[in-house]
């Protein structure tokens, strides 16, 4: 049953396109990962997907929630977004510190999007929180609807956000680096929680970030992005065994003592990709990635098509195909 | 908790002023001479700086001088003025009602008028209207207040004449009197305040709307509004309140000027009076006075930030 | 103080360093209108200023009675003429001089001042730092005109109270913003190179630091230039400025409070002087705020 289509989403900021012939789509259960650096934009399309674009960027594409009849999100107005927002899409953002009021309490908060979202009474909304908060493994749930949010560590404030964010009851929930602001051990933690509520809630998961290990624990798919461009797209377990596209072998291959890659001594020196991301409207024409790839050849300055695999798709001329 | 908090600012602010009180003391009876040096100026012989000094009761040692005011202050006897040889607690006391509604309208007024205008020019940053604003804003901090009066009066007050243009009616003899007297002094001053404060009120929104919990409010089905209203005022409230405190005192320099303006009778008029006239008596009651005004004002508004912040109310 | 709450207790927002130190900026960056616009308002008044010392319309001292009160363009008055006759745009432009002295020595002695106590206090750093930052708390919210009422009961009518009312109340300012903006570049990489070369503090902070706050520096100058203009103008306004003949912009606003029933323009001309000279002060100010750090006006996520 599909929840979500996207086809051809390009978003941009004045000239520039931060996002190229983006496409996506995402059925019930599904759990798909994002990957990339910063600055290749997947935050921006983090937030179009979520509704929550700024104003001003532009977005062209269709972005459609639910079947083939529904419309298209780019071309909604802020209370049609408001409405699509808590109950089919939501966004769990990557600081959790600042994600919630620092002037009201955490009960309060919750309790609000409750009532609003379900119509029940305080009361009743009150116990849901106590609920969706132990859920979400906090503990002492009933004392933690009096704290604020400063009294909470910053593992505890991303559970809250979390549980604020399924007691909407969504269809997809958008996970942008939701551990970035965090230490270690909890983002042990929230990564797995994160595993657990989707499939006791049945919620479809977009979990955007730059860190592979997590993609590889969290998600059945996908989809590696650079310069705005999707590069290459499929099965987890077959891409990071076996990816096409050099960036997604660059990437793997610089994860520390990496089980991924075969042929990755310890010991040896951390190989890097070279050069750095560009900034926005400095990606080279054709293959953007082709500053930085160590296979290009002048080939490379026509964009690459899309070459279908089993489980996906690729963007490059000179792929790594299993033989070599 | 909160007892404690607010008994430490409050002492903390009586101590900064009295150390205000011994500034206003050195700087006016004690360096650089005293009321009577400056009244004889050249002509300041010994005998006659002498002679003055006992007439004004400044022939005690400073720290007895520095005493005998302070327990003035509170008893209510301050000397006389050396001009008029009016006594001057009484005439403090006559004019606080003059001053203190004054300001306090003005500050109404301005912030009726910044609110809506840094909310809207926020709103709108990125449109022509919300340019306006901001650029109207910029104007308006650059008129000086006693101009603003004039202009204001010539139209109103003259012109038209739906205003007085100067003199004060007391409270005791016309409520609606007295307030018709404060009007174009009371807007005069929270125009140009209202300037000032826009670029605040329009920086705090902003912010507010740049934040992560706005965000992510939108994010569970609330539209811009909605979230503002419920998440943003609050927050934007605390730097504002800050503001306000720290404004006042630039407020009440403008409430002093207005008086003079609008011949109003009160402490602003006093004080500009005895420094005409070289009253460093008066001076430094008066000085005294405002200081203490401005002291409970920023304490007020110190405390009241930490009851909207609850991540101060620790400390 | 939580960082929270002194998050509003610069009066001015402060631009943030840019992330290059001044030395390596290579590049120009467009130049805001506003810095345009403001400098270009602000130069009127130091223009008219220095004509004014070669030569004005007419003696902007020399009063005629008969020719009092005349209209724009009458009488030869290109403004008009005030209530003693004498010709405004003279007065205007020498009271120019009179405003730009006021502000100008102000600022100076006010930098003089915070720049050598936040020197002292960064050097040796120790309960100097406190007594800056303490005293700076206070000051803030004083207002001006109070502490040059002080002055003028003491000193008399003039511009010194003015003045030293300006140098007084903003040298803990000017103090605080260096001494604060300082301290974190003392942790930046082209510092630490320099000590790790055997420079002592005092050399880095005069040869790496100051250089760096100079945008901030002469941002806050703007501001101050512009409440000193106004100080001045209340000041004479108030009958305790420049004593007469010297010709100042507030004290025109003075006498020209009785004829405004009859000649509201001679109290127009003097307002707009100050307002064009004080709104190309802020705009400048601003304009060098952007350039410094364009970053403050990001758009919205």
């Amino acid at each position: 049953m599909s929840i979500l289509t996207v086809e051809n989403l390009s978003i941009g900021f004045g000239s520039n396109s931060a996002v190229r012939e983006f496409d996506l789509g995402m059925s019930e259960r599904d759990r798909m990962g994002l990957v990339g650096e910063s600055g290749c934009g997947k935050t921006v399309t983090a937030l179009t997907l979520a509704g929550l674009r700024p104003e001003s960027a532009w977005a062209t594409g269709v972005v459609r929630y639910g079947d083939q009849s529904g419309s298209n999100m780019l071309a909604m107005s802020e209370r049609q977004l408001a409405t699509l927002r808590g109950g089919t899409v939501v966004m769990m953002p990557q600081d959790p510190a600042a994600a919630l009021d620092p002037a009201k309490r955490i009960g309060r908060q919750m309790g609000d999007v409750i009532v609003r979202r379900h119509r029940v009474s305080r009361a009743r909304a009150r116990s849901v929180c106590v609920d969706v908060l132990e859920r979400v493994g906090l503990r002492r749930a009933e004392e933690r609807l009096r704290s604020y949010p400063h009294e909470l560590s910053g593992g505890q404030r991303q559970r809250v956000v979390l549980a604020m964010a399924i007691s909407c009851r969504p269809k997809l929930l958008i996970a942008d680096e939701p551990t970035t602001a965090l230490d270690v051990t909890a983002q042990a933690g929230i990564v797995r929680l994160l595993s657990q509520v989707v499939a006791e809630e049945g919620i479809a998961l977009l979990y955007i970030t730059h860190d592979l290990s997590v993609i590889a624990a969290l998600c059945q798919d996908v989809m590696v992005m650079y310069g705005g461009r999707i590069v290459e797209f499929g099965r987890v377990k077959r891409v990071f065994r076996a990816p096409h596209h050099p960036y997604t072998s660059g990437l793997l291959t610089a994860i520390p003592a990496s089980n991924f890659q075969e042929g990755h001594t310890r010991g040896a020196r951390l190989p890097t990709i070279p050069g750095s991301v560009p900034a926005l409207g400095e990606f080279p024409t054709g293959c953007v990635f082709r500053d930085r790839c160590s296979r290009a050849t002048e080939r490379c300055i026509d964009t690459p098509p899309r070459s279908l695999a089993p489980d996906g798709y690729f963007e490059c001329w000179h792929p790594i195909m299993e033989t070599e | 908790m909160i007892g404690h908090i607010i008994l430490r600012r409050t002492a903390s602010a009586l101590a900064g002023l009295v150390v205000a009180s011994v500034v206003i003391f050195l700087a006016l009876s004690v360096l650089g001479g005293d009321a009577a040096t400056v009244v004889l100026g050249d002509q300041a012989t010994q005998e006659n700086i002498t002679a003055l000094r006992q007439r004004f009761g400044l022939d005690v040692s400073p720290p007895e001088q520095y005493l005998r005011w302070m327990k003035g202050m509170v008893t209510g006897d301050l000397g006389r003025s050396h001009l008029t040889g009016a006594p001057v607690g009484p005439e403090l006391r006559r004019r606080l009602p003059v001053t203190l509604p004054l300001t306090l309208l003005g500050l109404s007024i301005a912030l009726l008028i910044a609110l809506p205008a840094g909310l809207y020019s926020a709103v709108r940053h990125q449109r022509a209207s919300g340019a306006l604003i901001s650029a109207g804003s910029q104007v308006g901090m650059a008129i000086p207040v006693f101009w603003a009066a004039l202009m204001l009066s010539s139209f109103f007050a003259v012109r038209v004449g739906w205003f007085p243009s100067g003199g004060f009616v007391p409270w005791s003899e016309s409520v609606p009197g007295a307030l018709e007297s404060l009007v174009l002094p009371a807007v005069s001053l929270g125009i140009i305040q209202a300037a000032i404060f826009t670029r605040y009120v329009r920086s705090a929104i902003l912010d507010v709307m740049r934040s992560d919990y706005i965000q992510m409010a939108r994010a569970t089905g609330l539209t811009w509004t909605q979230s503002l209203w419920r998440h943003g005022l609050r927050n934007a409230a605390i730097p504002l309140v800050t503001v306000v405190g720290l404004q006042f005192g630039v407020l009440l320099g403008g409430t002093i000027i207005i008086e003079n303006v609008f011949y109003l009778p009160g402490l602003g008029s006093m004080i500009v009076g005895a420094v005409n006239q070289r009253d460093l008596i008066v001076v430094q009651s008066v000085t005294l006075v405002l200081t203490a005004i401005i002291v409970a004002t920023n304490l007020a508004t110190d405390l009241s930030y930490r009851f909207l912040d609850p991540r101060l109310r620790s400390q | 103080m939580t960082e929270r709450a002194t998050e509003f207790r610069e009066p001015y927002e402060v631009p943030e360093l840019s992330a290059e130190p001044v030395s390596r900026q290579r590049g120009r960056r467009r130049v805001p209108l506003t810095l345009w616009g403001g400098s270009l308002l602000l130069s009127l008044a130091p223009i008219a200023a220095f004509v004014s010392f070669f030569w004005t319309p007419k003696d902007p001292t020399a009063q005629d009675i008969e020719q009092r009160l005349s209209s724009p363009g009458q009488n030869g008055y290109l403004l008009g003429s005030d209530g003693f006759g004498r010709d405004i745009a003279s007065q205007l432009m020498a009271g120019a001089q009179n405003s730009l002295v006021v502000g100008g020595l102000g600022v100076s002695l006010a930098l003089l001042g915070g720049i050598t106590l936040a020197s002292l206090a960064v050097i040796r750093s120790g309960w100097l730092e406190e007594v800056i930052m303490r005293l700076s708390d206070v000051v803030y919210a004083f207002p001006v005109v109070i502490v040059a009422l002080i002055l003028s009961a003491k000193m008399g009518p003039g511009n010194l109270p003015g003045i030293l009312a300006v140098a007084i109340l903003f040298t803990p300012v000017v103090a605080r913003l260096v001494r604060g903006s300082a301290v974190p570049l003392f942790e930046r990489e082209f510092v630490l190179a320099a000590r790790a070369y055997g420079r002592g503090r005092t050399y880095v902070f005069f040869r790496h630091i100051l250089p760096n706050l100079s945008a901030l520096v002469i941002v806050q100058a703007t501001v101050m230039f512009a409440i000193a203009i106004l100080l001045e103008a209340s000041l004479s306004y108030l009958g305790l400025g420049v004593s007469p003949p010297t010709p100042s912009w507030g004290r025109m606003l003075r006498d020209a409070q009785q004829f405004l029933s009859v000649a509201p323009w001679v109290a127009v001309w003097p307002g707009l002087a100050i307002i064009v000279t004080v709104l190309g002060f802020n705009l400048a100010g601003d304009g060098l705020r952007d350039l410094a750090d364009p970053k403050l006006h990001r758009a919205v996520r």
